[in-house]
């Protein structure tokens, strides 16, 4: 099927995922070197999802990010720079230090923000989804969340309210088939997720998570229904996390080798690159300068994050209530 | 004296527990194939079959619930959740249903479980995965809470509250899984509700427990260069609480100075100063001091994180305050 984007789009779409690719792997190096510290969740392998999903709103709508949220946090607008900074826990970070990995987001953006907590901030969106309803607006919140937080009772509640009220959420699944080291089938009676959506009458679709148009068009009918006040959607990507859940998880006790290649032959970015050669809408050339801006941009990143100061410890109880 | 980490004094606790009694059984989420979150569990679900050792899905309200429902129909459940910044979901369960069953139902019946978890910062870790939410469950009438600081007292105190008839909250330490330390091969069983004092001394008092016992060893370890003699004591379990070891050590030193990981606001800390007052008053030559993480979000970054939690510095200078 050829592409109804334009090149442009195109291309910005690939450079999204791969900066979000570039990016994870330099994570995963600075974690590797003990310069960052904590816990970080990388979206390696997941990018079409966030990218495909982020590429249809509009800059005053509103998305919620979870614990692996560098990829949303990037495809709402984020800047390598900032984000890397945020990571290594320094002032110049979006969160100025405070949030790290796991509550990565440009909340200036319409990033409501990333959260530590599984299945947190579905009511969450929930809620800006009541909040753009009282104001009459036709904006929308994406909802991102993983295959394990549908276990949580907050899924359901919030499903159920969403539907009730027809609020302009589209509630999007990261199909991983894992929640840190549990199955969905071991987690899950109901396997195919979307049908989750039934018990509160929310459609709900089954969506090629690793290839970002079709992530786009599902994305993009959901969103202009729920703009016209149609209410909510439940869509389903169905990806992989390459990785393990977080470093020290050796992945290899819980999912084998042969299921890892079956998904990275699948890979969003090499399958999205070759589809835009065959289609002719840019040559190789032109896709791998992509590629090397992109490995510059992460470059320049790390070099921004590592000379960055560390917030000053006179701001420690900064910013915990609202002072006049 | 073999010399174990705390993680393998749980695990061994565990598995002592769970071949005496049939009855013990574990749930939460990444125990079995994985081992759990920090491998206390790990392997178990090898000897006691994937029943016995229940990955669960991502629910931590139904994880207590149930384990309250099991354990009030004669099973005895230990429920993992992972960090105690994510009980927050499992505490209506807890405080509401496990804590108040006995009570409500004319003392006919009872709530024989344990909730393990883990707190605790060090790890640059955020504001969701390194708080120190003791306090909300002290403060719940029917319900206990064990915070052990050494592979001794992890084993012998997670044994005794596996045998223990009422829900208890068994808060573990993520800084402490890979600290060694003595535990015998033959089993013991530490009582609930009795401390320890860990260094005596004679100056001051310092009460401090889980990881900031370690904290207060250290101040008490370079005061004792500058000639300050600090007895220190773990209370251990926070409820009940061995109140008259503390006021004995008080009534000796007449200074206390009180060491907790959880915010200042009704805190931990707060209780044990109030209890030194009430029941010590008389005996105090100064004001007692408490060293606590103010009352901020556990921020990420390794500068701000260091500043917000006690350290020996603010040990050693709360004590030279009131010396
Ligand atoms: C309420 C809560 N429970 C448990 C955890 C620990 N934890 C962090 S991520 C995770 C798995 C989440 O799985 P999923 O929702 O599928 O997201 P994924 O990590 O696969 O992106 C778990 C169990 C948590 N952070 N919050
Ligand atoms: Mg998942």
């Amino acid at each position: 099927m050829p592409f109804k984007e334009t090149k442009e789009e195109l291309l910005s779409l690939l450079k999204q995922m791969l900066e979000i690719r570039y990016f994870e792997e330099k994570v995963w190096e600075l974690l590797a070197r003990n310069i960052i510290k904590g816990a970080s969740h990388v979206y390696m392998g997941e990018e079409a999802v966030a990218v495909g999903a982020i590429s249809v709103i509009r800059e005053d709508d509103y998305i919620t990010s979870t614990h692996r949220g560098h990829g949303h946090c990037l495809a709402k607008g984020g800047k390598l720079k900032y984000m890397l900074a945020e990571l290594c826990g320094k002032a110049t970070g979006y969160c100025k230090g405070r949030g790290g990995s796991m509550h990565i987001a440009d909340v200036t953006k319409g990033n409501l923000g990333a959260t530590g907590i599984v299945a947190s901030n579905i009511p969450v969106a929930t809620g800006a989804g009541y909040a753009i309803k009282l104001r009459g607006t036709d904006q929308v919140c994406l909802c991102f969340f993983g295959d394990g937080a549908t276990n949580n009772g907050v899924f359901h509640e919030s499903l159920n309210m969403a539907s009730l009220w027809k609020l302009p959420v589209i509630y999007i699944i990261e199909n991983n088939l894992y929640g840190m080291s549990v199955s969905v089938e071991r987690a899950s009676a109901v396997q195919e997720l979307y049908k989750k959506g039934c018990a509160y009458n929310i459609p709900g679709e089954a969506v090629d998570g690793m290839d970002v148009i079709a992530v786009r068009e599902a994305t993009r009918k959901a969103v202009e229904k729920a703009r016209k006040g149609g209410g909510p959607t439940l869509l389903e990507c169905r990806t992989y996390r390459y990785q393990g859940h977080s470093r020290s998880d050796p992945r290899g006790v819980y999912r084998t080798k042969e299921e890892e290649n079956y998904w990275r032959k699948r890979d969003p970015i090499q399958s999205f690159w070759k589809r835009l050669i065959a289609e002719g809408v840019a040559t190789e050339e032109e896709l791998r300068k992509i590629e090397e801006e992109v490995e510059e941009e992460t470059n320049e990143a790390e070099k921004f994050a590592l000379e960055s100061p560390y917030p000053p410890v006179e701001e420690l109880d900064k910013d915990v209530y609202v002072v006049k | 004296m073999r010399e174990i980490t705390y993680r393998e004094a749980l695990r061994e606790a565990l598995i002592e527990e769970m071949k005496r009694d049939e009855r013990v059984f574990i749930l939460g989420e990444d125990v079995a194939i994985y081992g759990g979150a920090y491998k206390v569990t790990d392997g178990l679900y090898k000897m006691f079959g994937e029943d016995r050792v229940k990955d669960t899905p991502i629910s931590e309200a139904a994880i207590a619930g149930l384990a309250t429902g099991a354990a009030l129909t004669g099973m005895r459940p230990i429920a993992e959740i992972m960090y105690i910044d994510f009980s927050t979901q499992a505490t209506d369960q807890m405080v509401n249903q496990a804590a108040k069953m006995r009570y409500m139902f004319g003392g006919k019946s009872k709530v024989p479980m344990v909730l393990r978890t883990q707190g605790g910062a060090g790890r640059g870790i955020a504001a969701h995965h390194s708080q120190s939410l003791e306090a909300w469950y002290v403060h719940m009438p029917g319900l206990y809470v064990v915070m052990p600081a050494t592979p001794y007292d992890a084993k012998g105190l997670l044994k005794s509250s596996i045998r223990d008839d009422n829900p208890i909250v068994f808060i573990e330490h993520k800084m402490l899984y890979g600290m060694k330390g003595e535990v015998p091969e033959e089993e013991y069983l530490i009582p609930l509700g009795k401390g320890e004092i860990k260094r005596e001394g004679e100056d001051v008092t310092i009460i401090a427990y889980s990881r900031m016992l370690h904290v207060a060893l250290e101040a008490a370890e370079a005061l004792e260069k500058e000639g300050v003699s600090c007895e220190v004591i773990d209370p251990r379990t926070l409820k009940p609480l061995d109140m008259d070891l503390i006021a004995d050590s008080v009534r000796k030193t007449n200074k206390a100075v009180v060491v907790s990981e959880g915010y200042r606001y009704c805190g931990m800390a707060a209780e044990i100063v109030t209890r030194i007052i009430e029941e010590c008053f008389d005996d105090l030559d100064a004001p007692v001091k408490r060293i606590t993480t103010p009352d901020v979000p556990i921020p990420m970054s390794p500068v701000l994180e260091e500043e917000a939690i006690p350290s020996a510095k603010k040990v050693i200078q709360a004590v030279q305050e009131i010396l």
